[in-house]
C-alpha cells in the first residue's frame, strides 16, 4: 500500500509553491524507489505554515512546515515518510495548538478531506444533514435554520431563518437559490478557502436551502479573481449531480435541485445582494432599491434565498447536528461560530473558527502572533474595507455582532488586517474614498460623487491645508454619504473614514507626509 | 499570454451554447473576452443581435465591469494587489518598484507588458499578493516578479 501523503493545492498554499513542493516529493519518492500517493487537499487554515505537508502513519496525520521545494530531500532523509523528526515536524496536525484551540463547525472537513472525494466527504459527516432535511417539511427546515441563530455571515448578519421564512411563504411558480461568493473584501478569504477545499459542503447547504423553501435552481455568484474555486466547485457540481445528490430527485427524494455557477467580472459592489442579482441576471452590476425584498421579488423577479457561502455552508451542521448544539456556541445574539480571517501584517496568518465571544485581542496575539514585521500592532481594520480601524485602546473588544458595533466597527465578513506604524490612517482614510470611487456602481450621487470630493478633501488634510476645516467639511460629507445612499458601498464608507479619524487623530493633524507613497522611509 | 485573432465567426460559434441561459449577456462578454482575451467593439453589435438585446445595453455591460478590455491583451500582465492587507506589506512600495524596474505606469495599457492595479486575490495572509499572466504569487517581490515573466 502506499503512503498517502497531503499536499494542499488551495490557491494560497500554491502561491508560495505548493506545486513545486508536490513535484519534489513525487520526483524524490520516485528515485528511492517509494510507492506514495500524494493527495491535494484544501489548506486547514494556518497560512503561516504552508507549504504544510502531512503524511498518513499509523499514529495519524503527521505535520511539516512550512515546507519548500528545497527542504523535500532532507524530509525524505529524516524518514518523514514515517512521522521522522526534522527541524520542521509540527508532529500531529491537529494536536498543533493553532488548530487544537479552534471549534471547527462550518470548516470541519476543510483541509481534512480530498476536496473531490465524495465518499470522503460522507465519511466525515458529510450529506448526514442533508438526509435528516428530506425528511423534514420546509417549515421544520426553517425553523430549525431560525432556532440555532444562525445570522448571515456576509456582513450584513440578518437572521437566516426569518430570510428563509419570507421565501417559503411567498407564493411562487419558480423560487431561486443563490449563493454570494463575491468575497470581494480585502482581508477575507473564508468563502475561497472552503470552496476550494471543501465544495460539497457549499452544494449541500444551498440542496437544503432549496428544499426548505420550494426552490429548485440555485446560482453560485463567485468571483473572477478566485479561477482555482471556480475550477474545483465546477468539478463537484458535475460530480454531485453524477451522484443524484442535484438533479430531478434529489438523492431519490421528490426534491429537485440544480446549480450553476456565474463568474463575477471584477466589480467590488457586486457584493451587495441586489447588485449581484443584476449581475447573474446579465446586467450593470447597479444596486436595485429595497422593498421589494430579494426575498419576495428577488432574481428575474422572483422569490430569492441569498445568502453568503459561509452562511449556507454552516447549514449542513446546523441540520446534522442540530439547532442547540450550534446555538450553544456564541453570545448574546451572535450565536455559532465565526470563521474570522487573520491577514495583513500578520505573523500568524490564516483561519481561526471560533464561537462568537472570542477577543480581538486573543485572535490577532495569541492566535496571530502580533506583526509579520514585529513592530507593535498600531492598526486593526475589522469587516474589509467598509470596515472600521481600531487602535489598541479597543482591542479588548469581544467579536460579536453587537460588541463590535458599541465599539464603533462592525463584523462585516469576519476579516481582520493588521497594520505597524509604517501605516498611516489618513491615507487609509483617502484609500477608502477612492475605492469607493472606482466601485461605485454610481446610482447614488453621496456614492459617486461625495466618494471623490472625499478622497480630494483628505489629501487636503495630509496636505496641511485649512485642516480644522475641511475636517469639519470631511464629517459633514461622511454624514450625507451614511444617510444618502441606498447600499452599504456609499453607506458604510464613511466607516473606515471616521473611525480612522476619531481613533488615529494624530494622523490627522496635516503636519505629517505621507512619505510612503513616494517610497521613501516613514518619519514616525 | 497569446489568444487568438479576433473573428466575427469564431464569436458567434462562441455565443451558440449560450442561446438558451437566462440573462447572458455578461457570460457572452466574459466567453469572448476569455477567447480572444478582450472583447473587439464589433463584439457589441454580435452580442445585441445574438440576444435580441439593445447595442446600448451590451456597451453598458461592457464598459461596468472591471475585468472587460477593448483593446488586445498584453503579452504580459502583471497584477499587483493594492488592496487593504497587501498595503500593511508593502503592496504600495511594491508597485513603485515594479513601475522602475519594468520602467513602465501603472495600469496604462500595453500591448507589452502591463501592470495592473487588482484588489484583493483572497490570498492576504500571504501578501503582497500579485497574479502575473494567470498564476497567483505570494508574499511577492521584486525579484519573484522578474522571475516570473521571464
Amino acid at each position: 500500500m502506499s503512503i498517502k501523503v497531503f499536499v494542499p493545492q488551495d490557491s494560497a498554499a500554491v502561491s508560495i509553491g505548493a506545486n513545486e513542493v508536490a513535484a519534489a516529493i513525487l520526483e524524490e519518492a520516485k528515485n528511492r524507489s517509494i510507492n506514495i500517493s500524494i493527495i491535494r487537499n484544501g489548506t486547514r487554515g494556518a497560512l503561516w505554515l504552508e507549504v504544510l505537508v502531512e503524511v498518513q502513519t499509523a499514529a495519524g496525520r503527521i505535520a511539516y512546515g512550512p515546507v519548500t521545494e528545497n527542504d523535500v530531500k532532507a524530509l525524505f532523509d529524516a524518514d518523514f515518510l514515517a512521522g521522522g523528526a526534522h527541524q520542521l515536524a509540527l508532529g500531529k496536525t491537529e494536536e498543533i495548538q493553532w488548530f487544537a484551540k479552534q471549534d471547527r463547525v462550518t470548516y470541519a472537513r476543510v483541509g481534512i478531506i480530498d476536496p473531490l472525494s465524495l465518499s470522503e466527504y460522507e465519511a466525515h459527516g458529510g450529506l448526514a444533514g442533508l438526509r435528516k432535511a428530506i425528511l423534514k417539511s420546509g417549515a421544520q427546515i426553517v425553523a430549525e435554520v431560525t432556532e440555532s441563530g444562525l445570522r448571515g455571515r456576509g456582513g450584513a448578519g440578518f437572521p437566516a431563518g426569518i430570510k428563509w421564512r419570507t421565501v417559503l411563504q411567498t407564493a411562487s411558480d419558480q423560487k431561486y437559490v443563490c449563493c454570494n461568493a463575491d468575497e470581494g473584501d480585502s482581508g477575507t478569504f473564508a468563502d475561497r478557502i472552503l470552496i476550494e477545499a471543501d465544495p460539497f459542503t457549499l452544494i449541500e447547504g444551498m440542496v437544503i436551502a432549496g428544499i426548505a423553501v420550494g426552490a429548485t435552481k440555485g446560482f453560485i455568484y463567485l468571483r473572477s479573481e478566485y479561477p482555482t474555486a471556480i475550477v474545483i466547485l465546477n468539478k463537484a457540481i458535475v460530480i454531485a449531480r453524477d451522484a443524484g445528490i442535484l438533479g430531478k430527485s434529489v438523492l431519490g427524494s421528490s426534491f429537485e435541485f440544480d446549480l450553476q455557477i456565474r463568474e463575477g467580472a471584477g466589480s467590488y459592489v457586486c457584493g451587495e445582494e441586489t447588485a449581484m442579482l443584476e449581475s447573474i441576471e446579465g446586467k450593470r452590476g447597479v444596486i436595485r432599491a429595497k422593498p421589494p425584498l430579494p426575498a419576495i421579488e428577488g432574481l428575474f423577479g422572483k422569490p430569492t434565498i441569498i445568502n453568503n457561502v459561509l452562511t449556507l455552508a454552516s447549514i449542513p451542521a446546523i441540520l446534522s447536528g442540530g439547532a442547540p448544539a450550534y446555538a450553544a456556541r456564541g453570545v448574546g445574539k451572535s450565536l455559532g461560530t465565526q470563521v474570522f480571517q487573520l491577514a495583513g501584517n500578520i505573523a500568524r496568518g490564516g483561519i481561526v473558527e471560533l464561537g462568537f465571544g472570542v477577543t480581538l485581542n486573543s485572535l490577532i496575539n495569541d492566535f496571530g502572533g502580533g506583526t509579520r514585521s514585529g513592530l507593535p500592532i498600531y492598526a486593526v481594520q475589522i469587516g474589509g474595507p467598509l470596515g472600521a480601524y481600531f487602535n489598541s485602546s479597543l482591542f479588548g473588544v469581544s467579536m460579536d455582532y453587537e460588541s463590535l458595533i458599541t465599539a464603533g466597527g462592525m463584523l462585516g465578513h469576519g476579516g481582520i488586517v493588521l497594520f505597524d506604524k509604517s501605516v498611516n490612517l489618513a491615507v487609509q482614510a483617502k484609500f477608502a474614498m477612492e475605492f469607493c470611487a472606482l466601485e461605485s456602481c454610481g446610482k447614488c450621487t453621496p456614492c459617486r460623487l461625495g466618494s471623490t470630493r472625499g478622497a480630494e478633501t483628505i489629501e487636503k488634510i495630509i496636505s496641511g491645508i485649512d485642516v480644522a476645516g475641511n475636517k469639519k467639511l470631511l464629517l459633514d460629507l461622511c454624514e450625507v454619504m451614511t444617510d444618502g445612499s441606498l447600499c452599504a458601498m456609499g453607506g458604510l464608507t464613511p466607516l473606515p473614514v471616521k473611525s480612522a479619524m476619531d481613533n488615529f487623530p494624530q494622523d490627522f493633524e496635516g503636519t505629517k507626509k505621507d512619505t510612503k507613497e513616494e517610497g521613501k522611509e516613514s518619519v514616525r | 499570454m497569446k489568444f487568438p485573432a479576433w473573428s466575427q465567426e469564431a464569436a458567434r460559434s462562441i455565443l451558440l451554447p449560450l442561446q438558451n441561459e437566462p440573462g447572458p449577456v455578461l457570460m457572452a462578454l466574459q466567453a469572448i473576452s476569455k477567447h480572444f482575451g478582450y472583447v473587439h467593439p464589433d463584439a457589441v453589435a454580435i452580442v445585441a443581435s445574438e440576444f435580441n438585446v439593445s447595442r446600448a445595453d451590451v456597451h453598458g455591460v461592457l464598459t461596468f465591469y472591471h475585468d472587460f478590455r477593448t483593446t488586445p491583451a498584453p503579452k504580459n500582465c502583471i497584477k499587483i494587489c493594492v488592496a487593504e492587507a497587501c498595503q500593511a506589506v508593502g503592496s504600495r512600495e511594491l508597485v513603485i518598484a515594479a513601475q522602475k524596474e519594468f520602467g513602465i505606469v501603472i495600469d496604462q495599457m500595453s500591448l507589452d507588458t502591463e501592470i495592473q492595479s487588482a484588489y484583493c486575490f483572497g490570498n492576504c495572509a500571504l501578501g503582497p499578493a500579485t497574479m502575473v499572466n494567470g498564476a497567483l504569487i505570494g508574499k511577492t517581490d521584486i525579484a519573484k516578479l522578474v522571475q516570473a515573466i521571464k
